[in-house]
Order: structure tokens, then sequence, then C-alpha cells
């Protein structure tokens, strides 16, 4: 499709782009009291986007901008768990930030590159999208200037990202080298007309996930999470959680879709090269590796923070064993959870928020007695830790009920049981902070208040946490119709 | 020349040296400028299949793109540099350790 009649099939990232440049005048006419208005009208641009996204959904699935980006169910879907996890971030940042605008801007201009994600076609919008969500993610990171942490997380951040992209781009010149094309698609056509050397495709491909891996933190390549999720402000640490990851994992299964597998008629599923390592073997180790190591070293833990990036680790590895049954229902599975965890990761990280800003203090020890002094923040964090857990009825658990049926229906028995292991770990590990509110007392049972709009956030986290542990089916539809990935 | 092998060879060596800079220097700005070499080896390495492999001139735009990458994530990453030293006085990356568990 030409570049004019592209822009109709453009329409949420053409209004965001807008809304930024509308922010920054606004922000220069407003004073310093009323800068917080910039956020309102921040988080108002992201809801009438979302609106413009659902929108997309009538629009017949096809390639824009000559091949650059294109625009079907699944980048929808993906687009709107961004534009809501923003949303949310930016209500969770309101109460904090208000003098400073640039935060709402970063936040609004991460949202476009990672919009860019969920639709990336060609090799040059890869790593432009790429690059676009990164370099915003490491000013935002780095947001307390004061804060050594703050800056010692983003430094690191910035080092080991520009050290991935440069490899996966390094990985994307070779393959660009065996096909002579940067289109997506017609790198598979080429692929399939002329196999390339298999040593040669191998390491394109392990130089390659090499960038993505780092996106959604998956085992080699996660050294950067832990510290860079401590040191950022505890707002941009959920954010970080959600967004990007589900940008990453869009850009990764569009990635094995085109070049790794492809879609014959009749087979489950068909490599275009029949490599002497199998692909989703290699995919199963890495993820068990993923879940197992996020799992593990959670355990000893004493920060909350730094728990929670640990466990974010941990998810990332149950979405990455969805992937390697490499069919419809393991993609719809990993759409389904990253809707569920939207909710619960944010609810727990709203409880954190909140709480550290009162008590001072981001050890979990500061937690103790909490289930007397602020009763309805500490069953909500209760709900949503064992929803990370997996337990029902709450959303977890039907989350990961369809991430393992998938694996198990495609026969992969060892990864699902070393799956459900790996929740079982989990337990112990978030079990303990629950422990720490409820059985534990402190000396002084002061209560702590929270206010009204605290506790109306807390709630909209809640009440799809658990509602969609009983009635998930319109979820379920909403991924069904949004696995159409085009290919 | 006319053929693409040295290209590659240039492009793999400098992608190699790149790394070894960036896994060896303990001097933030000197783990900045590994990065830059291997984002020049990805820059050699596309203007060469450009020229030997594809008809069109993808490559030699997607090296434009990649160099003007480089320069922001430089401009960005020499930022929170000059932040931390006039915080602590050291780019060592190794002095920055508040946070290993």
């Amino acid at each position: 499709m030409d570049n004019l009649s592209s822009l109709s099939y453009f329409v949420p990232e053409l209004f965001l782009s807008a809304a930024i440049l509308i922010i920054i005048i606004v922000d220069l006419l407003l004073k310093e009291e009323r800068k917080i208005w910039t956020g309102f009208l921040s988080a108002a641009a992201l809801i009438i986007s979302t609106f413009l996204i659902f929108q997309q959904y009538r629009l017949s699935a096809s390639e824009i901008f000559h091949g650059m980006l294109v625009v079907d169910s699944m980048a929808v879907l993906i687009k709107l768990i961004i534009a809501v996890s923003t949303t949310v971030i930016i209500l969770f940042s309101l109460p904090f930030i208000k003098t400073k605008s640039e935060y709402y801007m970063l936040l609004l201009i991460t949202t476009l590159g990672m919009f860019l994600m969920a639709g990336v076609n060609d090799i040059l919008m890869i790593i432009l999208a790429m690059e676009l969500v990164g370099l915003m993610s490491y000013v935002l990171a780095g947001f307390t200037k004061r804060n050594l942490l703050s800056n010692e997380g983003s430094l690191k951040y910035i080092l080991y990202a520009a050290t991935s992209t440069g490899v996966m781009a390094f990985g994307f010149s070779y393959l660009y080298g065996m096909t002579g094309q940067t289109n997506l698609f017609k790198i598979q056509q080429a692929l399939l007309a002329n196999p390339p050397q298999q040593a040669a495709f191998f390491i394109v491909m392990i130089l390659i996930l090499a960038g993505l891996g780092y996106k959604i933190a998956m085992v080699p390549f996660h050294f950067w999470l832990p510290d860079v999720y401590e040191g950022a402000p505890t707002p941009i640490t959920a954010f970080l959680s959600v967004g990007p990851k589900a940008a990453g994992i869009a850009v990764l299964i569009r990635f094995f879709t085109t070049v790794v597998s492809h879609s014959a008629p009749g087979a489950a599923l068909s490599f275009l090269q029949n490599l002497q390592v199998h692909i989703p073997m290699l995919l199963a180790v890495l993820a068990v590796l993923t879940m197992t190591l996020g799992n593990v070293v959670a355990l000893r833990q004493t920060n909350i923070k730094r728990l929670m990036a640990y466990s974010s680790i941990a998810h990332a590895g149950y979405m990455i064993m969805a992937m390697v049954v490499f069919n419809a229902q393991g993609y719809q599975a990993i759409l389904f959870y990253l809707i569920v965890y939207l909710f619960m990761n944010f609810g727990a990280f709203w409880v954190i928020i909140i709480m550290t800003q009162k008590l001072g203090s981001e050890e979990i020890d500061a937690f103790k007695g909490l289930g007397y002094r602020a009763p309805y923040t500490a069953v909500s964090m209760a709900i949503f830790l064992f929803s990370l857990t997996g337990l029902p009825p709450l959303a977890g658990f039907i989350g990961k009920f369809y991430l393992f049926s998938a694996v198990v229906k495609a026969d992969w028995y060892v990864l699902a049981l070393l799956g459900v292991l790996n929740s079982v770990i989990s337990l112990y590990y978030y079990a303990n902070i629950v422990r720490e509110m409820f059985l534990r007392t402190t000396e002084t049972q002061v209560d702590i208040p929270v206010s009204l709009y605290d506790k109306v956030l807390l709630t909209l986290m809640l009440v799809p946490t658990v509602l969609f542990g009983i009635y998930w089916n319109p979820v379920l539809r909403l991924t069904e119709i949004s696995f159409n990935i085009l290919r | 020349m006319n053929s693409i092998i040295p290209y590659l060879i240039v492009g793999a060596i400098v992608f190699v040296l790149g790394i070894f800079t960036i896994v060896y220097k303990k001097n933030a700005v000197g783990i900045l400028m590994g990065i830059e070499l291997v984002l020049n080896s990805v820059n050699i390495n596309f203007i060469a299949f450009a020229k030997f492999v594809d008809t069109g001139i993808h490559g030699q735009i997607i090296s434009i793109f990649v160099i003007i990458l480089a320069a922001a994530e430089a401009a960005i990453a020499l930022a929170i540099i000059l932040n931390i030293y006039r915080m602590k006085a050291t780019v060592d990356v190794t002095q920055l350790n508040k946070m290993k568990h």
C-alpha cells in the first residue's frame, strides 16, 4: 500500500504524535504549579487513542507504508494493551510528579514507539522502533537525577541495551546479506527459494535473539533488569514490566512467524530451515532457564522492587514457554496472559508505590503488620500476589492454565511439568510477603491513612484480577479474534 | 575490489574488537566507544551487502539510520555518565555496585 492511502490505517499513531506536539506547546504556556495539566492531557490523549485503536478491528489486515508496518488484529490487541498500560501508569504518577511535564511527554513518546513495535514488518522498522522505546526508557529510568541508584540503573540499562541492539543489528545485516531483502515477508520467500547455509542461518538467529531477548529479559540477556528495576522510580519500574515487554513479545512472535517458521497448509509447524538444532527445543531450554533463574533468585531478595524484577523475569519465562509450540493456540495463550498480567502486576506495583512512599523503605521487612495497619491495601496485595502465583480462582490461574494447556496439547509434558514446579517455587516468595503483612506485628499499630484516590485505583486493578478468574470469556473472545497474524 | 569477502572480514574484525572493548573496558566512555565500533561494523556490512547482493539501496538507507541512532544513543549515554560523574567523581563501572546482592 502506498504512503498516502496508508495514512487511514495509521490514525492512532498520528493522533498520538499530534498530541505529543500539542502537549509540548501547552507545557510552555503553563505556570509551574499548573504543569500537572500536561499529565491530565496525556491521559486524555491515550484514552482517545485507545478508542481509535478499537476502530482498527474493522480494518482488513494489510501491509502499510510499502511494507514497513503491518496492521493486523494481533498488532491491534498489543497496541490496546500498551495504551491501557501507559494510561494506568500516568494515573499512578499523577500524585507524585506534579511539576515535571517532561515525564509525561517521555511516557507518550515511548508509547508511540511501542505502537510501532507492535506492527513492525521490516528490519529497519524493528531497529528504529526498538531504539525509540529504548532511548526514552533510559531517560525515564534515570529520571530522578539526584538519586545515584537511579543513575546507576540507567547507565547499566543503556550500556546493556545498546550492546544488544548492536549485536541484533549485526545479525540483521547478515540476514539481509543472505536474502537481499529487508521486508520480513520477502525475506521469508527468499529463504524458501534459496535455502542459506545452515550454520550461518543459526548464527544469525542467535545474534537476533540476543537483541529481542534483552527486550523481554530472556535469561542470558537479563542482567540489566534487576538493577534497572531497583534503581528506577517505582512507577517507571511498573511501566517497564508490562508495556515494553508486550511490545517485545509482539516483535518476537513476528520474527518467529516470518523468518523462522512459515504457515504450510496442513502442517502444524514447519520451519524454513531444518536446522541440526531443533528450534523449539532451544526455546524450551531458554524458557526453563528464564523462569527457574527468576524464581530461584527471587527467593533470597529482601528489596521488594528487586523481588518484583526477578518475578517479572520468571513471568517472561512462562510466556516464552508457550511460544515453543509454534501454533495459534500458543500465541493466543500469550496474548491472554499479557492482559491478565497487566492488571495483577500493576495492582501489586500500585501497593508497592503507595506503601514504600508511606513507610519510607523498600525492604520487605517494612511491610510487617501491614494487614492491621492498612487492611484494604494489604488484602488487595495478597490477592495480587496469589494471582501472580497462579492460584485459583484468580485471573493468574486462568492465564497460566491456557499457557500450560497449549504446551501440553503439543505434547511438551516435561516442559509443562517444569513450569508447574516453578509456579510452586514462586508461591514461597509471594506468600512470604503475605506472611509479613498478616502474621507479623509491629509494636506500634498506627493506622496508615490511604487516600480515596489510591483506593479507587486499587479497586480498578482489583476488579479485573478477581473477575477474569471467574468470568474470562470476553477476554478469551478478544484474544481469539486477535491472533490473526499476517504472514 | 570486486569481491565482497574483504568487506565482510573487515566488518567482522571491527565487530569482534567492539565486543572485546565492551567486555574489557572499565571506563564507561570506553564501553561507549566499543558500542560505536559494533554499530559501525553493522554499517560496513549493510553497505557491502547493498552493493553486492541487493538490487536496490535498502542497506545504505538502513546504515544512514544506524548512524543517527548511534549519535542519539551516545548523546543520552554521555548525559547519564556526566550526571554520575557529578555525584561520584568517577566513571569506572566497577565502582557502580551499590545494587549487587
